[in-house]
């Protein structure tokens, strides 16, 4: 145990060095994909068939075939067609484009699932359909759509696990350096809570959106009041 | 450089191989093993003493929050004694069966109360009560869930190629390296995942449909 520690000791630019590349991995990535989202999620509701069918042949495709097949198409393929790209590049362009389809249907879902009466209301008070869009129901749809948003980014970290296979030297690489200067389950063991430690963070960093998001919806007490230290009866206490 | 129809050719019977030796045979397998394994997870968090389901639930999440690729290599080098192909089957059994327990959970929670009140009023048996009561109702709600999760794990098995095993992307790839040429095989493997998954995805909302319309 004594050298595993010591090993680890040394071993810890590396796997700081792989953590960066899956933090970034993750951060670049899950940029990308929110506006793919977003994006893609609003055309998918275009009345122009034109429009709507683009979005959807994107979306399916995107989600149809696997991370892994699209990660090479971004790192193999491209560049035999002359689109030469980094390793990184490659990677944030597969993350993005997958979980950026799989977040359009959530956008598209969570938009379609703001009640009626809400619409109807927009148009009884002729409000523009970019003020009704930005006012009544995005904040209404971005309440919804942030749990399933939350797994997708939960998804997209352990999804940054396969980069490896197109030569990134990221945390999942480390930690098989790590193992073999000690031993396999101290490595992994030390590797898999990193990863957990890291999903935990994004999932709570969410919750406190979503906390927020519901507040400005006149939900729920505001984030302040959620993240403050108080007497547990003051929590508790329904009248 | 233009599209070589010659190369598709060539490798459709290797990647199919692939396909279905590996990537159908996990999919079919894995997926067996979570449905069975996600509902007995899900059951023994209801049914379980405190502690016990406290524990099973931080073994869930940790599960359910960590690479599936890092489990994989995890699990190859602590059963070395199993080969690679046995290994990566249980893990994608057991890691899916961590999702589908969601879903069996929210199933279950979506039961009426009233059909709980029921069984007791009737003072049916436990085993009863889960048997022809609860479970019933329960599963309906839940197969589309579990068939989009089986559509998901469908499209991870490539993840295999980090344990060896040679599924149908790493066909490709051996036949793009031998080549020099991935551009044909790995959207010939892309157009193959699709032709699959869509369809099945297709079913499963239509499933859906029937299913929201007759409850």
């Amino acid at each position: 145990m004594n050298d595993d520690l010591s090993a680890l000791w040394a071993a810890i630019p590396q796997v700081l060095e792989g953590m960066g590349i899956t933090v970034t991995l993750t951060v670049l990535g899950s940029a990308l994909a929110f506006v793919v989202a977003v994006v893609f999620g609003l055309m998918a509701r275009s009345r122009t068939l034109v429009v709507r069918g683009f979005a959807r042949v994107v979306i399916e495709f995107f989600r149809g075939t696997s991370l892994v097949v699209q990660l090479y198409l971004f790192f193999f393929v491209l560049p035999q067609l002359g689109w030469e790209m980094s390793p990184i590049t490659a990677g944030v362009l597969a993350f993005g484009l997958n979980y950026g389809a799989y977040g359009a249907e959530v956008v598209r879902g969570s938009i379609a699932a703001v009640p009626a009466g809400q619409w109807e209301a927009s148009t009884a008070l002729s409000l523009s359909p970019v003020h009704r869009m930005r006012r009544i129901i995005i904040p209404q749809a971005w309440a919804l759509m942030i749990p399933s948003l939350n797994n997708l980014l939960i998804q997209l970290l352990k999804g940054t696990a396969i980069v490896g296979f197109i030569t990134l030297f990221d945390l999942t690489v480390a930690l098989d350096k790590l193992r073999i200067a000690t031993d396999l389950f101290f490595a992994y063991g030390f590797g898999l809570v990193l990863y957990f430690v890291l999903a935990y963070i994004l999932t709570l960093g969410m919750n406190a959106l979503e906390v927020r998001a519901k507040h400005r919806l006149g939900q729920g007490e505001s984030l302040r009041e959620a993240l403050s230290f108080r007497t547990p009866d003051a929590r508790g206490s329904v009248a | 450089m233009s599209w070589n129809w010659d190369h598709v050719w060539d490798s459709l019977p290797f990647l199919l191989e692939g396909f279905v030796q590996v990537t159908l045979l996990v999919t079919v397998v894995s997926s067996a093993i979570a449905a069975v394994l996600g509902l007995l997870i899900a059951i023994a968090r209801r049914t379980a003493p405190a502690p016990i389901a406290a524990l099973l639930t931080f073994v869930v999440n940790f599960i359910r929050m960590t690479p599936i690729v890092v489990q994989l290599v995890f699990a190859y080098f602590a059963f070395l004694a199993l080969d690679a192909l046995t290994v990566g089957i249980l893990v994608f059994g057991v890691h899916y069966a961590t999702y589908m327990a969601e879903v069996y959970r929210a199933g279950i929670d979506s039961v009426p109360k009233g059909q709980w009140e029921a069984t007791t009023a009737l003072s049916m048996s436990r085993s009863r009560t889960w048997r022809a009561v609860i479970m019933p109702q329960a599963i309906r709600a839940t197969l589309p869930a579990l068939g989009n999760y089986v559509i998901s794990m469908f499209k991870d098995t490539p993840f295999l190629i980090a344990i060896t095993v040679a599924d149908m992307v790493s066909n490709a790839l051996e036949y793009g390296g031998d080549h020099f040429r991935y551009v044909e095989v790995i959207v010939l493997a892309g157009v193959l995942f699709l032709i699959a998954s869509y369809p099945t995805s297709l079913a499963i909302r239509k499933l859906e449909e029937r299913i929201a319309f007759t409850t």
